[in-house]
């Protein structure tokens, strides 16, 4: 899904993804909140010109989407693939998103703020996602003009954003911290680092399948570098501790281990109705199993997409039609078991 | 999470109860919570509430009726009664209307009211920038030193001078 593969990344064991994104407002606008109709198409029109029509060489690498005129299915759908927010998702006013074909690169216009750029990589790769943030702020930077002050830096809706406007953070798979219990004291201790910690959707969601987004919550004072390498710190000791405990469970009892796993496996290759919550769940076990080399007839790349292709509206999108809860279980079962059997590498 | 006592309907409300002195927590669905506190409860606190309380300035000023409590941004129209129920800022020019107030909440919120990161290129004070960035990365040095990390200090030392190099060009 993010066009590389999973092993070709660092990190990518126990880290899932790592994103940057960067919060800007038009100068001569009101933030997206107060504004009128005409303010909101405009404001749209204007970042779309910038970036189509600029001698920006990769120009015609990025789409458009109209979000507005978007069923709720569809925009569901791009929230699962993490391509914008749920926030955004859920604009009644004129919004829209600008996507790269291949996906790492999305540009969400009249969310909270005018614009958040955000740049998504599989593994831990936060100053890539960095520099290509940094090259498409400085772009749209040449036709406009940044709501900026010189003490409180970019000026953002809430001012819990002001500043850099960034927002980095990596998603990490923590099945070892979690069995063991020791998550508690990791977020016990992110919190008070000024770290927040959420679950796989973002801002009010569950850590569901053990994935947890952690990400910074100071913007001003810091500059970028220091944010990304702060997180970098913090995620770096916490996959050390995430491998010393897999390592140690295994050691420990590999039989109740690779039995957990392989039922797990068996399970989601053969079961006929699966929630997304067990799903999610038994999908965990199996990314344990693969990436400690247990499990040796799948990749994490085939589980990436299940993940993905299985979330309740991709599912639908799919099919085709909207399905009732059960009928998504169902389905849901289906396309795992033909995935799983349809292996790249078998 | 399903109710701790009926195990069937899922559990909204979270109950504390003082017991000879212990304390209590279950979380409840809402029918099981009236019954076993017998008594209304009152809503869970709303975000506004919530972001109210936060956005407050401090006492003080709150209760004293300052004269421009009902200046409002000229672009947009907020008001700072606007942006302490909702937490949000209008546009650009409130935060130039309504700095004063807005700097000990920012503060409150990151630690500091100075940006040193990235800046539009037409704004020239990088010198001032610059020179920050190199106080901060000289600590950092002196950190890494300490801490005996070699190879991030010879690093840092490289990053200082560089920067050094391009503010005395400037």
């Amino acid at each position: 899904m993010f066009g590389e593969n999973a092993k070709s990344v660092s990190e990518s064991d126990v880290v899932f993804s790592s994103r940057i994104r960067l919060a800007r407002n038009f100068k001569n606008y009101p933030f997206p909140f107060r504004m009128n109709e005409k303010q909101c198409r405009e404001v749209i029109e204007k970042v779309k010109d910038t970036v189509f029509s600029t001698s920006y060489a990769a120009a015609d690498s990025f789409r458009f989407y109209d979000i507005s005129s978007m069923d709720p299915i569809e925009r569901q759908a791009m929230v699962e693939k993490h391509l914008i927010s749920p926030d955004l998702a859920a604009m009644q006013t004129l919004s829209g998103v600008i996507i790269s074909k291949d996906e790492n690169i999305s540009i969400m216009i009249n969310e909270e703020d005018h614009l958040r750029i955000q740049c998504l990589y599989r593994g831990m790769q936060l100053d890539r996602a960095w520099e290509n943030c940094k090259r498409i702020d400085s772009m749209l930077e040449e036709k406009i003009d940044f709501a900026y002050d010189n003490s409180f830096g970019y000026l953002t809706c809430c001012p819990t954003n002001v500043g850099t406007g960034m927002r980095a953070s990596v998603m990490l798979h923590l099945p070892a911290l979690v069995m063991t219990g020791y998550i508690k004291g990791i977020l016990d201790a992110c919190s008070k680092l000024n770290v927040a910690v959420r679950g796989i959707y973002g801002e009010k969601s569950d850590a569901s399948g053990n994935m947890f987004q952690i990400s910074n919550q100071v913007t001003l004072g810091l500059t970028e570098e220091e944010i990304i390498s702060s997180i970098t710190n913090i995620s770096s000791q916490i996959i050390q501790q995430e491998r010393t405990l897999r390592s140690e469970l295994y050691r420990q009892n590999s039989y109740r281990f690779e039995d957990r796993v392989f039922r797990s496996y068996g399970l989601i290759s053969n079961a006929r109705i699966l929630s997304s919550e067990e799903a999610m769940k038994l999908l965990s076990d199996v990314r344990l199993g693969v990436d400690m080399g247990i499990i040796k007839d799948v990749d994490i790349d085939t589980l990436d997409e299940i993940m993905d292709i299985t979330q309740p509206a991709n599912l639908q999108k799919i099919t085709g039609k909207a399905l009732s809860a059960g009928e998504r279980d169902i389905k849901r079962a289906e396309i795992i078991r033909d995935r799983l059997r349809h292996r790249p590498n078998t | 999470m399903l109710c701790q006592l009926c195990q069937k309907r899922v559990a909204t409300v979270h109950f504390t109860q003082i017991i000879n002195n212990n304390r209590v927590e279950m979380y409840l669905c809402e029918k099981c919570a009236n019954e076993k506190g017998n008594m209304n409860f009152i809503s869970p606190l709303s975000l506004g509430d919530f972001l109210s309380g936060f956005f407050s300035t401090d006492i003080g000023d709150s209760y004293i009726a300052t004269p421009d409590v009902n200046t409002r941004c000229e672009v947009c129209g907020m008001s700072f009664n606007d942006f302490q129920s909702t937490g949000k800022i209008g546009c650009n020019n409130c935060y130039k209307i309504f700095g004063d107030r807005l700097k000990p909440i920012i503060k409150r919120l990151h630690g500091n009211v100075e940006h040193i990161g990235k800046a539009p290129s037409g704004f020239s004070d990088s010198m001032i920038k610059t020179t920050k960035e190199i106080e901060k990365l000289k600590e950092e040095l002196n950190r890494a030193i300490q801490a005996e990390e070699y190879e991030k200090a010879a690093l840092l030392r490289d990053k200082i001078k560089e920067l050094e190099s391009r503010s005395s060009g400037q």
